[in-house]
């Protein structure tokens, strides 16, 4: 009742941790195998440390975190972290590898590298407001993402979603132009470039000043741009933004996502998922609804 | 959702908090607490294991924020949820044992000395507790050790002989756990220590809490929070 179709890919739900906010350490808590899928931690071509000073940060129903994409690289990634995935994957989780990269170049380098894995599926971030260089940069103006959308095509044969920056100039554009070229998928949104002020010290909280926020807080504004972008493409895509329980995740449905992913709230509960799954299973049920395509989009 | 049992104020700013249940844990483990339902504060807090039985688990904590204010209001019968156990704690001991907690580092101690003290591989176990102001659980864990030296307002690390011990456990601020890693000498001399970082999510996801040690940055929720001194490049 739960599967979805998404391009050509079946989710047995559409329920999808997303990046940075899920790992190893979940399978303590529950069957991962149940989920829908699992999207990786930001991977980039070289190991990174990620940023210094305080790193994530509390406000009105949300996070603030600061990370700056600390992973192990590429090349430790598909030695440690892939064979175990592929674990998963054996039991019908689809994995989804999101990259990162500072130039042109080093994302086409990652996709390539990955082309011939055994993934699910490519989420391209280009909305990270973490890093200096990079990142979010590539998902800010519409002729950026077009290119790097184009190139990152032309190497891997997976299919590739791209994850839009809500701090975008014109999100819809922006995703318009990543269908034109190919992505067989959207995911959106990633965090909010936001800042928090330290009063006593007199200064920022974060040491790059400006970090991510999501969480509760955005979910209003994540909704809104998700519904924008559904009428206007017609690739499928992934709502992302403060979904907490099952009612928010139905609301992103409503409005036209085929997915959903699920972060800040992984942290308030690890379980959190799971219980997504079975709130969302129960309104079908309630409502007497046969099937996600049925509801999806009607707003 | 678990039901509270006892939440009590035992110094200005220090409560107890017993909870309903079985709950699993070993030594130097801690829970993810959170005793609200709404988004404020949206995440839960870090707290290590202060004892554990067949019927309830208990910790100890200090008031310091947001966080830790709103624990305090709760009273016998609300509700809590709690998250755990998470991290890697303290590893098997043998012979000689120092525990060194300052401040509210004493928390982890408890569970651990209550446990060390029934292993026959443990010689002895000595307790040392550093407070600013005033003493605090002192009957308490007179009752797991061999022997509780206190000091008040002053540098508990300078009143441990850290290379008489086979291994040594402690938690506290961090001046005082380098303070000790500096003063071994020898190489039987064992030491871990329990780091606290700020933690988002507690089990390894989110990353906020790495910590640089000798082998590159590792994660003080699920590599630590006890790791062995040497390790650790204090700032
Ligand atoms: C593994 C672990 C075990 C812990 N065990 C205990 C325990 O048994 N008893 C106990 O009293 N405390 C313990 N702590 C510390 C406790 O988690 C913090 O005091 C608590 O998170 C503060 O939450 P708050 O909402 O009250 O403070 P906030 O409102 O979040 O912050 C108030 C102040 O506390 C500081 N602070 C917040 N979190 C931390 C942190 N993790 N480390 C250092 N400073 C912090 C902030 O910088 C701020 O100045 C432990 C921490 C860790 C990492
Ligand atoms: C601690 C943390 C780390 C994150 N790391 C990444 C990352 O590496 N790559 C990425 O594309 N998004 C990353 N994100 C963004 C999330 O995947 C998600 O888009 C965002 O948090 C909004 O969803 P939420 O409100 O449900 O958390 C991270 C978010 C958090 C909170």
């Amino acid at each position: 009742m739960l599967q979805v179709l998404f391009g050509k890919i079946i989710f047995k739900n559409p329920v999808i941790a997303a990046s940075g906010t899920f790992g190893t350490g979940f399978e303590q808590h529950f069957d991962l195998s149940q989920i829908g899928g699992i999207c990786t931690k930001g991977l980039t071509l070289c190991h990174r440390t990620g940023n210094k000073g305080i790193r994530i940060w509390e406000t009105a129903s949300g996070i603030m975190n600061s990370i700056g994409l600390e992973n192990k690289g590429i090349d430790l990634f598909i030695k440690q972290d892939l064979p175990m995935l592929k674990k998963i994957r054996d039991e019908g989780v689809r994995i989804i590898i999101n990259i990162s990269g500072s130039t042109m170049a080093e994302y086409v380098e990652l996709a390539a590298l990955l082309s011939e894995e055994e993934a699910d599926m490519i989420e391209l971030n280009i909305s990270c407001p973490n890093v200096k260089e990079g990142g979010m940069l590539f998902g800010i103006t519409s002729s950026t993402a077009r290119e790097l959308v184009r190139q990152v095509r032309s190497v891997n044969k997976l299919p590739l979603i791209v994850k839009l920056s809500p701090n975008a100039d014109d999100i819809v554009k922006i995703a318009q132009c990543c269908e034109e070229e190919g992505a067989d998928g959207l995911s959106l949104v990633n965090t909010f470039k936001a800042m928090a002020i330290d009063i006593k010290r007199r200064m920022p909280v974060f040491d790059n000043i400006y970090a991510g926020l999501s969480g509760p807080a955005i979910k209003p504004i994540a909704l809104r741009m998700v519904h924008e972008v559904c009428q206007k493409v017609k690739i499928p895509v992934m709502g992302i933004g403060g979904i907490c329980n099952g009612r928010d995740a139905l609301e992103f449905i409503m409005v036209g996502a085929t997915c959903i992913q699920v972060g800040t709230a992984n942290f308030i509960n690890p379980n959190s998922c799971l219980q997504i799954i079975t709130e969302i299973d129960n309104f079908l049920r309630t409502e007497g609804i046969p099937s996600l395509d049925e509801i999806r989009g009607i707003i | 959702m678990a039901k509270i049992i006892l939440n009590d104020q035992i110094d200005s700013d220090i409560y107890y908090l017993k909870i309903a249940g079985k709950y699993k844990g070993s030594v130097g483990q801690f829970y993810m607490l959170r005793g609200w339902n709404s988004y404020h504060p949206v995440l839960g807090r870090p707290f290590s294991i202060f004892d554990l039985d067949n019927k309830s688990i208990s910790f100890i904590y200090k008031t310091v924020g947001e966080g830790s204010n709103l624990l305090s209001k709760l009273k016998e019968n609300d509700n809590i949820e709690l998250f755990g156990p998470y991290g890697r704690g303290f590893p098997q001991a043998k012979g000689k044992v120092a525990l060194i907690g300052g401040g509210m580092g004493l928390a982890s101690l408890y569970f651990t000395a209550r446990e060390l003290k029934v292993q026959s591989s443990i010689e002895m176990v000595h307790i040392y507790l550093g407070f600013k102001e005033r003493a605090i659980l002192v009957d308490l864990f007179e009752k797991v050790s061999h022997k509780l030296i206190i000091d008040i307002g002053g540098f508990i690390s300078q009143k441990v002989n850290i290379n008489s011990y086979d291994y040594i456990f402690a938690c506290g601020p961090e001046d005082m756990m380098k303070a000790i890693v500096r003063q071994k000498r020898s190489e039987k001399t064992k030491i871990f220590i329990s780091l606290e970082r700020r933690m988002g999510c507690g089990l390894g996801a989110c990353l906020s809490c790495s910590c640089k040690t000798r082998e590159g940055n590792k994660l003080t929720c699920k590599d630590g929070p006890v790791f062995p001194g040497e390790d650790i490049c204090f700032e």
